[in-house]
């Protein structure tokens, strides 16, 4: 499973604050606590923060100043995208494109050129995709493109669009089921990835519907997620959903196990 | 036609172990032995690198062995009286790459021997022979707890492989192997998830991955070869995918196997041929089927199925 931890966000109060301050101690702490959670990827995203790019580029080398663990770089604006990609000391993750051509067209070739993944969303001029034959047709046309230009589907993770339980509960088995047919796009085929607090978007079981929807989505295909990692609950259930699939080797200390593969890559 | 691609790219190398120190490391053996550090499955050299070949230990006892074949009796009855002399005729004359010095003589329900006697078996090999040495336990647990502290202090800086842990006994050899430098074997009964259980026990107690090198309890062909095979191969492409806790070398305790077996010692039975081909042949066969496995360190009892390894081995070990 490749854990996105979504923590650093300027959706958060306390993110907010880091970066008009320029409080360092915040970003540091988060992207600690997250990588020794375990996450593959810290996400950063400055949100309606700022749009300075300095600002940008001052958090993400916070966040490398303290860990060596790989940055989703989380923006829609080109500038900061580029300044990111000339950052990052680990490969990045582009988070994201959508099926816009424009959009591929701009995102796809930084990609292929800088040797880095790409999450592809799949919404469009259209809006967001309301039933899985959309879901579906959206990733066909995002993978295509990207394939053709050169992206390997290994540095690939196509977004299915997860939609708030509380407002569109139907949508919740149109991502699983699209899920399952974007595996047929290729073998091996590309990664999955979902935002998946989306899921539990203001409700009061958060931590379970979360946990719930995530092993729901590991059976239907789904091997990535932008998510809480400090959530222990969460992220054991996703190892076990794993397990149970047969993609580890069972031990009375699987949980030790799987952490143990992981070596945090906190500095100092 | 166009052949399709099926090399796999594998995201993680079998760990590398050195058993053995020389004096600028600390130790006094005159070479060291380097085992693992694959990046594909067994001898797959287009695939990736096998940087180390498989080596083989050749076993020594520290009593006079009760119930050995007269086909072993052959070349070891001379000097099988003296651990020391036993094992340089190992090395010295039929090539052993380590020798595998197991502490028969401490059996509580045999002669009961004590630490100091241990320990000084031990100490006789290490000055016979400057292999590396690896030191198994008598297989009682509270009886190998007695007696191989003394033995890993005595050999103290001689990076030596002890044997070996279980799920149930790893907390007096993990704090030996810690405190004296020795690496240890990871000891499982047939089990690919009990392997991977007492790899994860002995790390939380502060041993390194590094240090370890997995026994999985390896029968004689005829006795459940193809269960461990499947144990090995399974395991192996776990480590090789990324489960840091099957990523270590692996051991196949060959002599000691084999030579229990009627097909290797019987001659009552005329069809089966001629006793003194079948043993040795029962044991390099034996052999074979675990280092296709990946068995990266062999335990071997009888000179001329070491000596027809060997030569196998020089054929795998080319890349061509």
């Amino acid at each position: 499973m490749i854990f996105i931890g979504e923590r650093i966000n300027g959706g958060f109060k306390d993110v907010v604050k880091a970066v008009k301050e320029k409080d360092s101690g915040i970003i540091k702490k988060w992207a600690i606590r997250q990588t020794q959670a375990g996450a593959d990827y810290i996400d950063v995203n400055i949100g309606a923060v700022s749009n300075k790019v300095e600002d940008y580029i001052w958090m993400i080398e916070t966040v490398q100043e303290t860990v060596s663990t790989p940055i989703s770089i989380d923006t829609n604006k080109l500038e900061f995208l580029k300044e990111a990609l000339k950052l990052c000391q680990k490969t990045p993750l582009i988070n994201s494109t959508t099926a816009h051509d424009e959009k591929l067209d701009q995102l796809v070739p930084l990609a292929v050129e800088h040797e880095v993944g790409l999450i592809g969303v799949c919404m469009d001029e259209k809006g967001s995709p309301q039933d899985v034959n959309r879901r579906v047709e959206l990733a066909a046309k995002i993978f295509t493109h990207a394939v053709e230009k050169g992206l390997p589907p290994e540095r690939l993770f196509l977004d299915p669009v997860i939609m708030p339980l509380k407002f569109l509960q139907p949508q919740a088995t149109n991502v699983l089921e699209a899920i399952s047919q974007f595996r047929l796009l290729s073998d091996p085929p590309p990664h999955i990835v979902v935002g998946l607090s989306n899921i539990s978007s203001q409700t009061i079981e958060l931590k379970l519907i979360n946990r719930t929807f995530l092993v729901m989505a590991i059976e239907a295909g789904l091997d990535a997620a932008i998510c809480d990692v400090t959530d222990t609950e969460l992220v054991s259930a996703a190892i076990t959903a794993e397990l149970i699939k047969g993609e580890h080797i069972y031990s009375d200390s699987f949980l030790k196990a799987y952490q143990a593969a992981k070596k945090p890559g906190v500095s100092d | 036609m166009l052949i399709p691609e099926v090399r796999q790219k594998w995201a993680n190398p079998i760990n590398t172990v050195t058993i053995g120190a020389t004096s600028e490391e600390g130790g006094t053996r005159t070479c060291t032995v380097t085992v693992g550090g694959s990046t594909t499955l067994p001898f797959l050299h287009f695939e990736g690198k096998i940087p180390h070949r498989p080596v083989i230990a050749m076993e020594v006892l520290d009593i006079i062995p009760k119930d050995w074949s007269a086909l072993l009796g052959e070349h070891f009855s001379d000097v099988w009286d003296d651990p020391g002399k036993w094992a340089k005729k190992c090395v010295d004359e039929f090539g052993a790459d380590l020798v595998c010095l197991r502490l028969a003589g401490c059996d509580p329900d045999g002669e009961d021997k004590g630490p100091d006697e241990a320990a000084a078996a031990v100490k006789s090999v290490l000055e016979a022979v400057g292999v590396p040495l690896i030191v198994w336990g008598c297989g009682n647990n509270d009886k190998d707890n007695e007696v191989l502290p003394q033995c890993s202090e005595i050999s103290a800086g001689e990076r030596c492989l002890f044997g070996s842990i279980t799920e149930d006994n790893y907390k007096t050899l993990v704090a030996l192997c810690k405190a004296d430098g020795h690496k240890l074997i990871a000891e499982s009964p047939v089990d690919i998830n009990i392997a991977k259980q007492v790899n994860v026990l002995a790390t939380d107690l502060g041993l390194d991955p590094k240090d370890i090198v997995i026994y999985p309890t390896s029968g004689s062909l005829g006795y459940g070869v193809e269960y461990v095979y499947s144990i090995m191969e399974r395991g192996r492409i776990a480590g090789l995918g990324g489960d840091t806790m099957w990523a270590m070398p692996i051991l196949c305790d060959i002599g000691k196997e084999v030579w229990k077996v009627k097909e290797a010692v019987s001659d009552e039975i005329a069809e089966w041929g001629d006793q003194s081909q079948r043993g040795p042949l029962w044991e390099a066969t034996t052999a074979y089927v675990y280092l296709l496995a990946g068995a990266d360190t062999l335990i071997m009892r009888h000179p001329k199925a070491v000596s027809e390894v060997k030569k196998y081995l020089e054929k795998l070990i080319e890349s061509k």
